[in-house]
Protein backbone atom coordinates (compact mmCIF):
# COMPACT_ATOMS: atom_id res chain seq x y z
CA UNK A 1 0.00 0.00 0.00
CA UNK A 2 0.86 3.53 -1.00
CA UNK A 3 0.75 4.71 2.41
CA UNK A 4 1.66 2.61 5.27
CA UNK A 5 -1.32 3.32 7.94
CA UNK A 6 -0.86 2.11 11.19
CA UNK A 7 -3.54 -0.30 12.56
CA UNK A 8 -5.20 2.54 14.36
CA UNK A 9 -5.11 4.91 11.65
CA UNK A 10 -6.92 2.13 9.51
CA UNK A 11 -9.37 1.80 12.25
CA UNK A 12 -10.14 4.84 12.22
CA UNK A 13 -10.38 5.06 8.36
CA UNK A 14 -12.87 2.31 8.45
CA UNK A 15 -14.99 3.83 11.04
CA UNK A 16 -15.38 6.85 9.34
CA UNK A 17 -16.97 5.08 6.13
CA UNK A 18 -18.77 2.66 8.40
CA UNK A 19 -20.64 5.36 10.54
CA UNK A 20 -21.11 7.59 7.00
CA UNK A 21 -22.75 4.92 5.30
CA UNK A 22 -25.17 4.72 8.09
CA UNK A 23 -25.68 8.16 8.59
CA UNK A 24 -26.74 8.66 4.99
CA UNK A 25 -28.40 5.36 4.69
CA UNK A 26 -30.87 5.93 7.20
CA UNK A 27 -30.59 9.61 6.75
CA UNK A 28 -31.05 9.94 2.97
CA UNK A 29 -35.27 8.32 2.90
CA UNK A 30 -35.65 10.85 6.05
CA UNK A 31 -34.64 13.41 3.86
CA UNK A 32 -36.93 12.27 0.55
CA UNK A 33 -39.79 12.46 2.76
CA UNK A 34 -38.71 15.87 4.34
CA UNK A 35 -38.02 17.28 0.98
CA UNK A 36 -41.39 15.94 -1.03
CA UNK A 37 -43.48 17.19 1.75
CA UNK A 38 -41.26 20.20 1.91
CA UNK A 39 -41.65 21.12 -1.75
CA UNK A 40 -45.51 20.15 -2.01
CA UNK A 41 -47.56 20.43 1.24
CA UNK A 42 -48.83 23.49 2.73
CA UNK A 43 -49.51 23.59 6.17
CA UNK A 44 -49.09 25.54 9.01
CA UNK A 45 -45.88 24.34 10.73
CA UNK A 46 -44.26 24.40 7.40
CA UNK A 47 -41.74 26.86 8.18
CA UNK A 48 -40.92 25.48 11.63
CA UNK A 49 -39.52 22.45 10.21
CA UNK A 50 -37.58 24.27 7.54
CA UNK A 51 -36.13 26.66 10.21
CA UNK A 52 -34.95 22.95 12.07
CA UNK A 53 -33.86 20.84 8.98
CA UNK A 54 -31.44 23.86 8.34
CA UNK A 55 -30.42 25.15 11.51
CA UNK A 56 -27.61 22.79 11.21
CA UNK A 57 -26.12 24.47 7.93
CA UNK A 58 -25.93 28.10 9.96
CA UNK A 59 -25.54 27.56 13.48
CA UNK A 60 -21.82 26.31 14.85
CA UNK A 61 -21.30 22.75 15.01
CA UNK A 62 -20.36 22.89 18.39
CA UNK A 63 -23.78 23.98 18.90
CA UNK A 64 -25.39 21.47 16.90
CA UNK A 65 -23.65 18.91 19.18
CA UNK A 66 -24.71 20.71 22.71
CA UNK A 67 -28.24 20.99 21.24
CA UNK A 68 -27.98 17.01 20.40
CA UNK A 69 -26.63 16.52 23.65
CA UNK A 70 -29.25 18.25 25.53
CA UNK A 71 -32.11 16.26 23.72
CA UNK A 72 -30.20 13.06 22.90
CA UNK A 73 -27.86 12.82 26.00
CA UNK A 74 -28.45 10.56 28.67
CA UNK A 75 -30.35 13.07 30.44
CA UNK A 76 -32.10 14.54 27.65
CA UNK A 77 -35.89 13.59 26.96
CA UNK A 78 -35.29 11.26 23.56
CA UNK A 79 -31.91 9.80 24.82
CA UNK A 80 -33.55 9.09 28.60
CA UNK A 81 -36.50 7.46 26.58
CA UNK A 82 -34.04 5.35 24.13
CA UNK A 83 -32.11 4.23 27.48
CA UNK A 84 -35.27 3.02 29.12
CA UNK A 85 -36.96 1.28 26.38
CA UNK A 86 -34.27 0.05 23.99
CA UNK A 87 -31.51 0.54 26.19
CA UNK A 88 -29.53 2.19 23.48
CA UNK A 89 -27.46 5.03 24.19
CA UNK A 90 -25.75 7.26 21.58
CA UNK A 91 -23.30 10.28 23.50
CA UNK A 92 -19.92 8.87 23.03
CA UNK A 93 -20.61 5.89 20.68
CA UNK A 94 -20.38 5.04 17.16
CA UNK A 95 -24.13 5.11 16.85
CA UNK A 96 -24.14 8.91 18.14
CA UNK A 97 -21.56 9.77 16.11
CA UNK A 98 -23.53 8.57 13.22
CA UNK A 99 -26.58 10.69 14.62
CA UNK A 100 -24.53 13.94 14.58
CA UNK A 101 -23.33 13.57 11.11
CA UNK A 102 -26.79 12.55 10.00
CA UNK A 103 -28.21 15.66 11.49
CA UNK A 104 -25.03 18.17 9.94
CA UNK A 105 -25.38 16.43 6.06
CA UNK A 106 -29.13 16.08 6.87
CA UNK A 107 -29.99 20.15 4.93
CA UNK A 108 -28.19 19.40 2.18
CA UNK A 109 -29.50 16.27 1.41
CA UNK A 110 -32.75 17.75 1.50
CA UNK A 111 -32.00 20.58 -0.19
CA UNK A 112 -30.52 18.60 -3.29
CA UNK A 113 -33.66 15.88 -3.50
CA UNK A 114 -35.63 19.33 -3.34
CA UNK A 115 -34.32 21.22 -6.28
CA UNK A 116 -34.67 18.11 -8.29
CA UNK A 117 -38.13 17.19 -7.03
CA UNK A 118 -39.16 20.74 -7.53
CA UNK A 119 -37.42 20.18 -11.05
CA UNK A 120 -40.16 17.68 -12.19
CA UNK A 121 -42.78 18.88 -14.69
CA UNK A 122 -46.11 18.65 -12.74
CA UNK A 123 -47.95 18.46 -16.20
CA UNK A 124 -46.00 14.47 -16.00
CA UNK A 125 -47.96 13.87 -12.53
CA UNK A 126 -51.18 15.09 -14.39
CA UNK A 127 -50.77 12.77 -17.11
CA UNK A 128 -49.64 9.68 -14.93
CA UNK A 129 -53.24 10.65 -12.92
CA UNK A 130 -55.23 10.48 -16.38
CA UNK A 131 -53.58 7.22 -16.68
CA UNK A 132 -54.60 5.67 -13.44
CA UNK A 133 -52.37 5.78 -11.41
CA UNK A 134 -52.85 7.40 -7.77
CA UNK A 135 -51.15 9.53 -5.86
CA UNK A 136 -48.62 6.93 -4.27
CA UNK A 137 -48.06 5.05 -7.11
CA UNK A 138 -47.15 8.83 -8.87
CA UNK A 139 -44.18 8.85 -6.37
CA UNK A 140 -42.79 5.55 -6.97
CA UNK A 141 -43.12 5.54 -11.00
CA UNK A 142 -42.84 8.81 -11.49
CA UNK A 143 -41.28 11.52 -8.59
CA UNK A 144 -38.43 8.86 -7.49
CA UNK A 145 -37.04 7.77 -11.14
CA UNK A 146 -36.92 11.69 -12.26
CA UNK A 147 -35.38 12.93 -9.08
CA UNK A 148 -33.10 9.97 -9.20
CA UNK A 149 -29.90 11.97 -10.45
CA UNK A 150 -30.90 14.62 -7.29
CA UNK A 151 -31.11 11.38 -5.00
CA UNK A 152 -27.90 10.05 -5.78
CA UNK A 153 -26.50 13.56 -6.11
CA UNK A 154 -27.73 14.09 -2.09
CA UNK A 155 -26.26 10.75 -1.29
CA UNK A 156 -22.55 11.38 -2.02
CA UNK A 157 -22.15 14.87 -1.33
CA UNK A 158 -24.02 14.02 1.80
CA UNK A 159 -21.36 10.86 2.39
CA UNK A 160 -18.61 12.84 1.29
CA UNK A 161 -19.97 15.41 3.76
CA UNK A 162 -20.20 13.19 6.70
CA UNK A 163 -16.95 12.41 6.23
CA UNK A 164 -15.66 15.34 7.40
CA UNK A 165 -17.67 16.14 10.11
CA UNK A 166 -15.99 17.57 12.92
CA UNK A 167 -17.25 20.10 15.28
CA UNK A 168 -20.71 18.11 16.29
CA UNK A 169 -19.36 14.36 16.68
CA UNK A 170 -16.61 15.89 18.86
CA UNK A 171 -19.17 17.17 20.99
CA UNK A 172 -21.80 14.85 20.93
CA UNK A 173 -19.70 11.83 20.59
CA UNK A 174 -16.28 12.79 21.81
CA UNK A 175 -13.13 11.33 20.22
CA UNK A 176 -12.31 8.09 21.54
CA UNK A 177 -10.25 5.80 19.41
CA UNK A 178 -12.28 2.75 17.72
CA UNK A 179 -15.38 3.90 18.72
CA UNK A 180 -16.48 7.76 17.81
CA UNK A 181 -12.57 8.66 16.38
CA UNK A 182 -13.61 9.68 12.89
CA UNK A 183 -10.77 10.33 10.44
CA UNK A 184 -10.73 14.53 10.83
CA UNK A 185 -10.95 13.24 14.86
CA UNK A 186 -7.56 11.32 14.49
CA UNK A 187 -5.77 14.31 12.44
CA UNK A 188 -6.94 16.47 15.18
CA UNK A 189 -5.38 13.99 17.86
CA UNK A 190 -2.59 13.23 16.02
CA UNK A 191 -1.52 17.25 15.23
CA UNK A 192 -1.70 17.48 19.10
CA UNK A 193 0.52 14.76 19.60
CA UNK A 194 3.58 15.81 19.64
CA UNK A 195 5.85 14.12 16.70
CA UNK A 196 2.33 13.36 15.00
CA UNK A 197 2.81 15.54 11.97
CA UNK A 198 3.68 12.25 10.07
CA UNK A 199 0.41 10.61 10.99
CA UNK A 200 -1.79 13.52 10.57
CA UNK A 201 -0.11 14.13 6.88
CA UNK A 202 -0.79 10.50 6.15
CA UNK A 203 -4.55 10.94 7.01
CA UNK A 204 -4.54 14.21 5.71
CA UNK A 205 -3.78 12.77 2.20
CA UNK A 206 -6.24 9.68 2.65
CA UNK A 207 -9.04 12.69 3.41
CA UNK A 208 -8.43 14.07 0.02
CA UNK A 209 -8.00 10.99 -1.76
CA UNK A 210 -11.75 10.44 -0.50
CA UNK A 211 -12.51 14.28 -1.68
CA UNK A 212 -11.47 13.17 -5.00
CA UNK A 213 -13.47 10.15 -5.14
CA UNK A 214 -16.35 11.77 -4.11
CA UNK A 215 -16.23 14.49 -6.45
CA UNK A 216 -15.42 11.94 -9.43
CA UNK A 217 -18.56 10.00 -8.34
CA UNK A 218 -21.09 13.09 -8.30
CA UNK A 219 -19.66 14.57 -11.52
CA UNK A 220 -20.44 11.09 -13.15
CA UNK A 221 -23.93 10.68 -11.48
CA UNK A 222 -24.66 14.07 -13.01
CA UNK A 223 -23.08 13.40 -16.18
CA UNK A 224 -25.21 9.87 -16.99
CA UNK A 225 -28.18 12.20 -16.09
CA UNK A 226 -27.52 14.81 -18.20
CA UNK A 227 -26.80 12.58 -21.11
CA UNK A 228 -30.19 10.42 -20.56
CA UNK A 229 -32.12 13.84 -20.51
CA UNK A 230 -31.34 15.39 -23.48
CA UNK B 1 -76.22 8.22 -25.11
CA UNK B 2 -74.99 11.98 -24.29
CA UNK B 3 -72.29 13.79 -22.92
CA UNK B 4 -73.23 16.36 -20.88
CA UNK B 5 -70.66 18.86 -19.30
CA UNK B 6 -71.14 21.70 -16.59
CA UNK B 7 -68.19 24.06 -15.49
CA UNK B 8 -67.28 26.84 -13.74
CA UNK B 9 -64.54 28.20 -12.51
CA UNK B 10 -63.57 31.60 -11.75
CA UNK B 11 -59.61 32.80 -12.37
CA UNK B 12 -58.39 36.48 -10.39
CA UNK B 13 -58.67 37.29 -14.49
CA UNK B 14 -62.20 36.29 -15.55
CA UNK B 15 -64.70 33.59 -15.10
CA UNK B 16 -65.33 30.16 -16.89
CA UNK B 17 -68.99 29.49 -16.58
CA UNK B 18 -69.53 26.66 -19.94
CA UNK B 19 -72.29 23.87 -20.46
CA UNK B 20 -72.84 22.20 -23.20
CA UNK B 21 -74.44 18.65 -24.17
CA UNK B 22 -73.60 16.35 -27.26
CA UNK B 23 -74.76 12.96 -28.64
CA UNK B 24 -71.81 10.05 -28.26
CA UNK B 25 -70.16 8.59 -29.40
CA UNK B 26 -68.81 11.52 -31.90
CA UNK B 27 -66.15 14.24 -31.74
CA UNK B 28 -66.80 16.99 -30.05
CA UNK B 29 -65.20 19.86 -31.22
CA UNK B 30 -64.24 23.54 -28.21
CA UNK B 31 -63.31 25.92 -30.78
CA UNK B 32 -62.34 29.23 -29.74
CA UNK B 33 -59.16 31.61 -29.11
CA UNK B 34 -56.51 30.89 -26.30
CA UNK B 35 -57.93 32.05 -23.23
CA UNK B 36 -61.22 31.10 -24.15
CA UNK B 37 -61.70 28.49 -21.66
CA UNK B 38 -60.69 25.19 -22.95
CA UNK B 39 -58.33 23.45 -21.78
CA UNK B 40 -59.96 24.86 -18.31
CA UNK B 41 -62.78 22.91 -19.19
CA UNK B 42 -60.88 20.03 -20.00
CA UNK B 43 -59.38 20.04 -17.37
CA UNK B 44 -61.93 20.15 -14.62
CA UNK B 45 -63.58 17.10 -16.75
CA UNK B 46 -60.62 15.29 -15.98
CA UNK B 47 -60.24 16.25 -12.43
CA UNK B 48 -57.01 18.21 -13.11
CA UNK B 49 -58.13 21.25 -11.81
CA UNK B 50 -60.48 22.18 -8.97
CA UNK B 51 -63.56 23.83 -9.90
CA UNK B 52 -66.55 25.79 -8.15
CA UNK B 53 -68.96 23.34 -10.12
CA UNK B 54 -67.91 20.63 -12.70
CA UNK B 55 -70.73 17.95 -13.80
CA UNK B 56 -69.40 15.55 -16.54
CA UNK B 57 -72.15 12.90 -17.65
CA UNK B 58 -71.44 10.22 -19.64
CA UNK B 59 -74.29 8.28 -20.85
CA UNK B 60 -75.71 8.31 -17.18
CA UNK B 61 -72.79 7.67 -15.29
CA UNK B 62 -71.69 11.16 -13.22
CA UNK B 63 -67.96 11.07 -13.46
CA UNK B 64 -67.20 13.78 -11.27
CA UNK B 65 -67.86 11.57 -8.71
CA UNK B 66 -64.84 9.55 -9.17
CA UNK B 67 -61.38 10.11 -8.25
CA UNK B 68 -59.85 11.47 -11.20
CA UNK B 69 -57.15 8.98 -11.56
CA UNK B 70 -60.36 6.42 -11.62
CA UNK B 71 -62.23 7.87 -14.16
CA UNK B 72 -61.08 6.42 -17.43
CA UNK B 73 -60.91 9.50 -19.11
CA UNK B 74 -57.82 9.45 -21.76
CA UNK B 75 -56.35 12.99 -21.92
CA UNK B 76 -53.85 14.06 -24.99
CA UNK B 77 -51.95 16.97 -23.87
CA UNK B 78 -51.20 19.67 -26.14
CA UNK B 79 -47.28 19.13 -25.06
CA UNK B 80 -47.43 15.48 -24.77
CA UNK B 81 -46.66 14.54 -21.37
CA UNK B 82 -44.27 11.14 -22.59
CA UNK B 83 -42.60 10.31 -19.40
CA UNK B 84 -39.12 11.15 -19.93
CA UNK B 85 -37.63 7.91 -17.96
CA UNK B 86 -39.59 5.32 -19.77
CA UNK B 87 -39.31 3.82 -23.10
CA UNK B 88 -42.03 4.55 -26.16
CA UNK B 89 -43.12 0.70 -25.08
CA UNK B 90 -43.50 1.19 -21.46
CA UNK B 91 -44.70 4.80 -21.62
CA UNK B 92 -47.38 2.76 -23.69
CA UNK B 93 -47.75 0.17 -20.92
CA UNK B 94 -48.37 2.98 -18.05
CA UNK B 95 -51.90 3.44 -18.51
CA UNK B 96 -52.74 -0.01 -20.20
CA UNK B 97 -51.78 -1.98 -16.65
CA UNK B 98 -53.54 0.20 -14.44
CA UNK B 99 -56.81 0.03 -16.58
CA UNK B 100 -57.60 -3.18 -15.01
CA UNK B 101 -58.22 -5.02 -18.56
CA UNK B 102 -59.50 -7.82 -18.41
CA UNK B 103 -56.99 -9.08 -21.73
CA UNK B 104 -53.86 -7.31 -21.34
CA UNK B 105 -52.75 -6.50 -24.86
CA UNK B 106 -56.36 -6.81 -25.97
CA UNK B 107 -56.47 -3.58 -28.76
CA UNK B 108 -52.70 -3.01 -27.76
CA UNK B 109 -52.06 -4.30 -31.53
CA UNK B 110 -55.18 -2.57 -33.45
CA UNK B 111 -53.95 0.64 -31.55
CA UNK B 112 -50.32 0.62 -32.37
CA UNK B 113 -50.81 -0.17 -35.97
CA UNK B 114 -53.82 2.54 -36.45
CA UNK B 115 -51.02 5.08 -35.17
CA UNK B 116 -47.85 3.66 -37.13
CA UNK B 117 -46.14 3.05 -33.60
CA UNK B 118 -44.65 -0.18 -34.11
CA UNK B 119 -41.39 1.17 -35.15
CA UNK B 120 -40.89 3.23 -32.41
CA UNK B 121 -41.49 0.68 -29.36
CA UNK B 122 -37.67 0.84 -28.26
CA UNK B 123 -36.94 3.93 -29.04
CA UNK B 124 -36.55 6.98 -26.07
CA UNK B 125 -39.21 9.90 -26.06
CA UNK B 126 -36.64 12.52 -26.37
CA UNK B 127 -35.59 11.00 -29.53
CA UNK B 128 -38.99 11.23 -31.17
CA UNK B 129 -40.01 14.04 -33.75
CA UNK B 130 -43.15 16.06 -32.08
CA UNK B 131 -45.50 14.57 -34.97
CA UNK B 132 -44.01 11.16 -33.19
CA UNK B 133 -43.94 12.06 -29.80
CA UNK B 134 -47.93 13.14 -29.97
CA UNK B 135 -49.06 9.52 -32.17
CA UNK B 136 -47.32 7.93 -28.97
CA UNK B 137 -49.14 10.28 -26.29
CA UNK B 138 -52.40 9.18 -28.42
CA UNK B 139 -51.48 5.66 -28.09
CA UNK B 140 -51.14 5.93 -24.09
CA UNK B 141 -54.44 7.44 -24.07
CA UNK B 142 -55.88 4.66 -26.00
CA UNK B 143 -54.41 2.34 -24.11
CA UNK B 144 -55.69 3.34 -20.93
CA UNK B 145 -59.09 2.30 -22.21
CA UNK B 146 -60.66 5.47 -21.50
CA UNK B 147 -64.45 6.06 -22.16
CA UNK B 148 -63.52 9.36 -22.68
CA UNK B 149 -60.95 10.86 -24.64
CA UNK B 150 -59.76 14.65 -24.09
CA UNK B 151 -57.60 16.21 -26.65
CA UNK B 152 -56.44 19.47 -25.90
CA UNK B 153 -54.57 21.23 -29.10
CA UNK B 154 -53.15 17.91 -30.04
CA UNK B 155 -51.56 19.62 -33.06
CA UNK B 156 -50.97 22.86 -32.50
CA UNK B 157 -47.12 22.71 -31.24
CA UNK B 158 -46.60 20.72 -34.54
CA UNK B 159 -45.82 22.73 -38.19
CA UNK B 160 -48.18 22.63 -40.74
CA UNK B 161 -46.18 18.83 -42.42
CA UNK B 162 -46.84 17.09 -39.09
CA UNK B 163 -49.84 18.40 -38.94
CA UNK B 164 -50.84 17.24 -42.04
CA UNK B 165 -48.72 13.56 -41.00
CA UNK B 166 -51.07 13.52 -37.88
CA UNK B 167 -54.62 14.33 -39.11
CA UNK B 168 -55.77 11.14 -40.99
CA UNK B 169 -54.63 9.07 -37.89
CA UNK B 170 -56.78 11.37 -36.00
CA UNK B 171 -59.42 10.63 -38.59
CA UNK B 172 -59.17 7.28 -38.25
CA UNK B 173 -59.18 7.12 -35.02
CA UNK B 174 -63.10 8.55 -34.87
CA UNK B 175 -64.26 5.99 -37.35
CA UNK B 176 -62.26 2.69 -35.53
CA UNK B 177 -63.13 3.25 -31.85
CA UNK B 178 -66.27 3.83 -30.81
CA UNK B 179 -65.19 6.39 -28.19
CA UNK B 180 -66.52 9.91 -27.48
CA UNK B 181 -63.59 11.98 -28.25
CA UNK B 182 -64.01 15.75 -26.68
CA UNK B 183 -60.97 18.10 -29.05
CA UNK B 184 -59.91 21.23 -28.15
CA UNK B 185 -59.06 23.61 -31.22
CA UNK B 186 -58.09 27.11 -32.70
CA UNK B 187 -57.70 25.41 -35.76
CA UNK B 188 -61.05 25.85 -38.05
CA UNK B 189 -59.37 22.96 -40.37
CA UNK B 190 -59.41 20.68 -37.89
CA UNK B 191 -62.68 21.18 -36.90
CA UNK B 192 -63.89 20.82 -39.99
CA UNK B 193 -62.44 17.60 -40.81
CA UNK B 194 -62.85 15.95 -37.12
CA UNK B 195 -65.98 17.59 -35.26
CA UNK B 196 -69.48 16.06 -35.47
CA UNK B 197 -70.65 18.54 -32.58
CA UNK B 198 -69.23 22.24 -32.41
CA UNK B 199 -68.72 24.01 -29.02
CA UNK B 200 -67.84 28.02 -29.61
CA UNK B 201 -66.44 29.57 -26.61
CA UNK B 202 -65.58 32.53 -26.73
CA UNK B 203 -64.26 34.51 -23.40
CA UNK B 204 -65.55 31.54 -20.98
CA UNK B 205 -68.78 31.30 -22.11
CA UNK B 206 -70.57 28.79 -25.06
CA UNK B 207 -71.55 31.21 -28.13
CA UNK B 208 -73.35 28.81 -29.73
CA UNK B 209 -73.25 24.54 -29.51
CA UNK B 210 -74.70 22.58 -32.35
CA UNK B 211 -73.65 20.26 -35.13
CA UNK B 212 -70.31 21.41 -36.81
CA UNK B 213 -72.03 21.54 -40.20
CA UNK B 214 -74.50 23.89 -39.11
CA UNK B 215 -72.55 25.89 -37.27
CA UNK B 216 -70.09 26.67 -39.78
CA UNK B 217 -72.14 28.11 -42.03
CA UNK B 218 -74.37 29.75 -39.04
CA UNK B 219 -74.34 33.52 -40.35
CA UNK B 220 -74.13 35.89 -37.51
CA UNK B 221 -71.04 33.35 -36.10
CA UNK B 222 -67.55 34.74 -36.09
CA UNK B 223 -67.00 31.37 -38.14
CA UNK B 224 -68.71 32.80 -41.72
CA UNK B 225 -67.31 35.86 -41.42
CA UNK B 226 -63.73 34.35 -41.97
CA UNK B 227 -61.66 34.40 -45.06
CA UNK B 228 -62.01 30.47 -45.03
CA UNK B 229 -65.33 30.32 -44.22
CA UNK B 230 -67.12 27.55 -45.74
CA UNK B 231 -69.58 24.84 -46.02
CA UNK B 232 -68.80 21.29 -44.88
CA UNK B 233 -70.98 18.16 -46.06
CA UNK B 234 -70.89 14.52 -45.36
CA UNK B 235 -71.18 12.33 -48.29
CA UNK B 236 -70.54 9.25 -49.32
CA UNK B 237 -68.52 8.06 -52.82
CA UNK B 238 -71.22 6.12 -54.45
CA UNK B 239 -69.06 6.58 -57.98
CA UNK B 240 -66.19 6.46 -59.91
CA UNK B 241 -66.24 7.66 -63.80
CA UNK B 242 -63.01 6.70 -64.75
CA UNK B 243 -63.50 7.90 -68.18
CA UNK B 244 -64.47 11.68 -67.03
CA UNK B 245 -61.33 11.15 -64.55
CA UNK B 246 -64.21 12.31 -61.93
CA UNK B 247 -65.91 10.76 -58.66
CA UNK B 248 -69.39 11.17 -57.71
CA UNK B 249 -70.02 11.85 -54.15
CA UNK B 250 -73.70 11.57 -52.39
CA UNK B 251 -74.07 14.09 -49.77
CA UNK B 252 -78.08 13.10 -49.15
CA UNK B 253 -79.49 13.78 -52.83
CA UNK B 254 -77.26 16.41 -53.71
CA UNK B 255 -74.69 14.99 -55.63
CA UNK B 256 -71.31 16.47 -55.84
CA UNK B 257 -68.74 15.22 -58.78
CA UNK B 258 -65.14 15.99 -57.65
CA UNK B 259 -61.83 15.36 -59.40
CA UNK B 260 -61.40 11.45 -59.17
CA UNK B 261 -60.92 10.11 -55.50
CA UNK B 262 -58.75 7.85 -54.58
CA UNK B 263 -61.03 6.45 -51.74
CA UNK B 264 -63.59 3.34 -52.46
CA UNK B 265 -67.11 3.55 -53.59
CA UNK B 266 -69.31 3.24 -50.32
CA UNK B 267 -66.25 5.68 -48.27
CA UNK B 268 -67.67 8.16 -45.91
CA UNK B 269 -65.97 11.71 -46.74
CA UNK B 270 -66.44 15.24 -45.81
CA UNK B 271 -66.15 17.78 -48.46
CA UNK B 272 -65.82 21.73 -47.97
CA UNK B 273 -66.21 24.26 -50.15
CA UNK B 274 -65.00 27.48 -49.60
CA UNK B 275 -67.91 30.86 -49.61
CA UNK B 276 -65.71 32.52 -51.80
CA UNK B 277 -65.71 29.79 -54.22
CA UNK B 278 -69.56 29.27 -54.70
CA UNK B 279 -71.20 31.11 -57.89
CA UNK B 280 -74.78 31.88 -57.83
CA UNK B 281 -76.57 32.30 -60.64
CA UNK B 282 -80.43 32.82 -61.49
CA UNK B 283 -80.50 31.40 -65.02
CA UNK B 284 -78.15 28.05 -66.10
CA UNK B 285 -75.33 29.46 -68.10
CA UNK B 286 -74.18 27.64 -70.78
CA UNK B 287 -70.70 27.20 -72.00
CA UNK B 288 -69.51 26.92 -68.44
CA UNK B 289 -66.79 24.87 -67.25
CA UNK B 290 -68.69 24.80 -63.85
CA UNK B 291 -69.52 20.86 -63.13
CA UNK B 292 -70.91 21.00 -60.27
CA UNK B 293 -74.55 23.21 -60.88
CA UNK B 294 -76.91 22.93 -57.44
CA UNK B 295 -80.29 23.80 -57.04
CA UNK B 296 -80.77 25.89 -53.71
CA UNK B 297 -82.84 28.10 -51.86
CA UNK B 298 -81.52 30.89 -50.23
CA UNK B 299 -82.16 31.08 -46.53
CA UNK B 300 -80.26 33.70 -45.29
CA UNK B 301 -78.44 36.88 -46.33
CA UNK B 302 -75.96 38.92 -44.28
CA UNK B 303 -74.19 42.51 -45.62
CA UNK B 304 -71.12 42.82 -44.63
CA UNK B 305 -69.82 46.45 -45.07
CA UNK B 306 -66.38 46.80 -44.37
CA UNK B 307 -65.73 44.55 -47.35
CA UNK B 308 -68.63 45.18 -49.71
CA UNK B 309 -69.74 41.89 -50.14
CA UNK B 310 -72.63 39.85 -49.13
CA UNK B 311 -73.12 36.38 -47.03
CA UNK B 312 -75.33 34.42 -48.37
CA UNK B 313 -76.14 30.81 -46.58
CA UNK B 314 -77.52 28.46 -49.31
CA UNK B 315 -79.93 25.14 -48.40
CA UNK B 316 -79.41 22.68 -51.10
CA UNK B 317 -82.68 21.12 -52.37
CA UNK B 318 -81.29 17.53 -52.21
CA UNK B 319 -79.59 18.30 -48.58
CA UNK B 320 -76.80 20.24 -47.41
CA UNK B 321 -75.59 23.74 -46.38
CA UNK B 322 -73.39 26.04 -48.07
CA UNK B 323 -72.25 29.52 -47.77
CA UNK B 324 -71.90 31.93 -50.94
CA UNK B 325 -69.82 35.31 -50.41
CA UNK B 326 -70.61 37.39 -53.13
CA UNK B 327 -70.02 41.11 -53.58
CA UNK B 328 -73.04 43.52 -52.95
CA UNK B 329 -73.04 44.40 -56.81
CA UNK B 330 -73.59 41.35 -57.61
CA UNK B 331 -76.53 40.92 -55.11
CA UNK B 332 -77.59 43.46 -55.96
CA UNK B 333 -78.16 42.69 -60.27
CA UNK B 334 -79.87 38.90 -58.97
CA UNK B 335 -82.01 40.66 -56.96
CA UNK B 336 -80.62 37.98 -53.90
CA UNK B 337 -83.26 37.64 -50.96
CA UNK B 338 -84.58 35.47 -48.59
CA UNK B 339 -86.21 32.25 -49.72
CA UNK B 340 -85.40 32.60 -53.61
CA UNK B 341 -84.25 29.86 -55.37
CA UNK B 342 -81.16 30.06 -57.17
CA UNK B 343 -78.21 27.76 -58.99
CA UNK B 344 -75.08 27.74 -56.72
CA UNK B 345 -72.40 26.66 -59.16
CA UNK B 346 -69.20 24.68 -57.67
CA UNK B 347 -66.40 24.13 -59.66
CA UNK B 348 -65.35 20.59 -59.26
CA UNK B 349 -61.53 21.52 -58.72
CA UNK B 350 -63.22 23.41 -55.93
CA UNK B 351 -64.29 20.54 -53.82
CA UNK B 352 -62.16 20.06 -51.67
CA UNK B 353 -61.49 16.27 -49.81
CA UNK B 354 -61.03 16.58 -46.09
CA UNK B 355 -59.22 13.62 -44.51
Amino acid sequence: MLFNLSPDEQQALLLTLGVSARAVGFGLPLAILVAAILSRVRFPGRFLLHAVVHLPLMLPPVVTGWLLLLVFGVNGPVGAALEKYFGVRLVFTEAGAALACLVMIFPLMVRSIRLSLEAIDPGLLQAACTLGAGPFDRFLSITLPLAMPGLLTAAVLGYTASLGEFGAVITFAANIPGETQTLPLAIYAALETPGGEQAAARLSVVAILLALLGLGVAELVGWRAGRRRT
Amino acid sequence: MTLRVEVEHRYRTGAVSVSFEAPTPGVIALFGPSGSGKTTVMNAMAGLLRTRHVRVNLNGVALQMIAPSQRQIGYVFQDGRLFPHLTVQHNLHYGAKRSGARKPGAGQDDVIALLGLSALLKRWPHTLSGGERQRVAIGRALLRQPRLLLMDEPLSALDQARRDEILPYLARLRSAFSLPIVYASHALDEVMRLADTLVLLESGRVRAAGKMTDLVSRLGLPLAMREDAAGVLLGRVFDHAPERRLSAVACGSTVFRVPMLAVPEGSDVRLRVLARDVILATNEPRGISVTNMLEARITEVLRIEADHAMLVQLELVGGGQLLSRVTVDAAERLGLRHGMVVLALVKAVSVELLA
